[in-house]
């Protein structure tokens, strides 16, 4: 890239669509579904919020198609608060995002939690001015979303059950993934990024650092303050909290003790304060139960 | 001028301009929440014992405090939940210099437009700035700038949903301007950016403000 003379400017470059990412690091993402649960999301301390009309809990109720929300609601919620607003697409549903591109949100996150659009591809991001997210169960979907313009990854996780062992599961495979990687000789590296499905660039700046080369957040069945700590010291950047806030008992105190929780993540003594006297979680569902054509995760790898 | 990644940087800048003489006690990075670790590299690379500071305690041991970028609204909410706003004002009244970048000028500000009612601003910086008044992130952008204090080199830098300084009150000096609007300020040893040379990995604002911090608190800060 040449440099530029002073009051020359470049938007939706890589850097500035993955720096946005690395501001909200520490931070916790909500789901919220009307602009009043975005305005308690912002008082609560969220870094952002993510608008959608059904949260997954809901979705997984509900059945049928899930798209992308109503331009009206993301409207309302951008309208509502002043930190950056997130809303999902489908995934491959890249009209989808050129709409929510339009509305002029922050970050879209093409998501398994919605129907895919495309069994086969996912969005060409690059193109984007906005920056997206994506979910991710070990390091070779992470780093093929990468490859394909992701901005920032999350785990997938189990969306809609308050269940975290999937988020759990996916948090360890990419470290575990990224760990492999370090522990290989240079000319051994090809050989991993064929076996990931991987570019060999990409494997070799995952190397190097010891870490995605995007910020990678946990998401998908946090419920609980010890939930979102557990996922900080598994290694993560933040966390995304869906149904888990507002399908509790005492949503503006729990979402405020999962901030905490994600701030002093390795404080047993702190959190154990922060968790005291939060009210009902929400219901969680043991993921053995859920018939696996209802899995959300297996979409889009 | 090669643009360097943002940790592989620091190394890179630090190998072309003077070395500043770091300072013996530890530089805290405030981190609640934000970028803290593109600040922590930077300031490695430049020597410094860096540290991130979540407590008093860990406050209490700093030479100075960078607050960095983030979402100010949720490091004030945590600021105040967890009893830390009275630890910083009494450090910064005792002397703490700190260098800021987008939401830490924001939280040091005099008046905050568009910021949450009654959102918390410490009044250290004698300063108007508005919340993300570039817009959403569609708008965020880089760009090289001309800080004449660092350099005649500019510095490749990010503004990412970032404020505008709309007025400086007469003890602030103005180090760069973007778009005819100030963007980095110095006010004694404080030095304030609305906008991120930690991304962009460019060390030389940080060696500023750790040269700064040579100066004798309430003297003139050198000019670089």
């Amino acid at each position: 890239m040449p440099a530029e003379t002073n009051g020359h400017i470049a938007t939706g470059t890589p850097r500035i669509k993955r720096g946005l990412a690395e501001m909200l690091k520490g931070g916790v993402i909500m789901d919220v579904v009307t602009p009043d649960q975005a305005e308690i999301a912002q008082e609560a301390g969220a870094v952002a919020v993510m608008a959608l009309e059904r949260v997954p809990a809901d979705i997984r109720r509900d059945g049928g198609v899930a798209r992308m929300s109503d331009p009206a609601l993301i409207k309302a919620i951008i309208g509502a608060v002043s930190i950056p607003v997130m809303a999902k697409c489908r995934i491959g549903h890249f009209v989808e995002g050129q709409i929510l591109q339009a509305l002029g949100v922050d970050y879209i996150d093409e998501s398994e939690v919605l129907t895919p659009a495309d069994e086969e591809h996912h969005v060409d991001k690059w193109p984007f001015t906005v920056p997206f997210v994506c979910g991710a169960r070990d390091l070779g979907e992470a780093l093929r979303r990468i490859s394909e313009g992701a901005a920032m990854i999350r785990t997938k996780g189990e969306a809609g059950t308050g269940n975290v062992v999937e988020a759990v599961r996916h948090m360890r495979a990419v470290s575990q993934g990224i760990r492999r990687l370090q522990g290989l000789r240079d000319d051994e590296l090809p050989s991993a990024a064929k076996a990931l499905g991987a570019s060999l660039e990409l494997v070799r700046e995952t190397a190097r650092l010891g870490r995605l080369p995007v910020v990678n957040f946990s998401a998908g069945g946090l419920a609980t303050p010890a939930d979102a700590a557990l996922m900080m010291q598994l290694g993560c950047d933040g966390n995304f909290v869906g149904s888990g806030i507002f399908k509790s008992g005492d949503p503006k105190r729990r979402a405020k003790a999962i901030v905490a929780a994600t701030t002093y993540f390795d404080k047993p003594e702190m959190l154990a304060e922060i968790s005291t006297d939060l009210g009902e979680p929400m219901v969680g569902i043991e993921i053995s139960t859920i018939p696996r054509e209802e899995l959300l995760a297996a979409r889009g790898i | 001028m090669a643009i360097p990644t943002s940790t592989s940087g620091a190394a890179v800048h630090a190998a072309g301009i003077p070395s500043p003489s770091a300072p013996s006690d530890p530089v805290g990075v405030l981190a609640l929440q934000g970028d803290v670790r593109e600040h922590l590299a930077i300031l490695n690379g430049l020597g410094v014992d860096a540290r991130p500071v979540r407590t008093a305690g860990e406050l209490a041991v700093c030479a100075a405090l960078v607050i960095p970028g983030g979402e100010s609204t949720t490091m004030a909410r945590l600021i105040e939940a967890f009893d830390l706003e009275a630890p910083l004002r009494r450090a910064i009244a005792g002397g703490l210099a700190c260098l800021t970048t987008c939401a830490g000028t924001i939280l040091l500000a005099r008046v905050i437009e568009d910021g949450l009612p009654g959102q918390l601003a410490f009044g250290v910086l004698d300063l108007t700035v508005r919340r993300n008044a570039y817009g959403g992130q569609q708008a965020s952008f880089e760009a090289a700038l001309d800080v004449p204090a660092v350099g005649s080199e500019p510095v490749r830098v990010a503004f990412i949903r970032a404020p505008t300084i709309e007025s400086v009150g007469p003890t602030v000096e103005v180090l760069a301007c973007h778009d005819r609007r100030p963007v980095a300020v110095r006010q004694g040893r404080h030095l304030a950016l609305t906008f991120h040379p930690e991304i962009t990995g460019d060390p030389r604002l940080h060696a500023l403000f750790l040269r700064g911090l040579e100066a004798r608190p309430g003297a003139g800060a050198p000019t670089g």
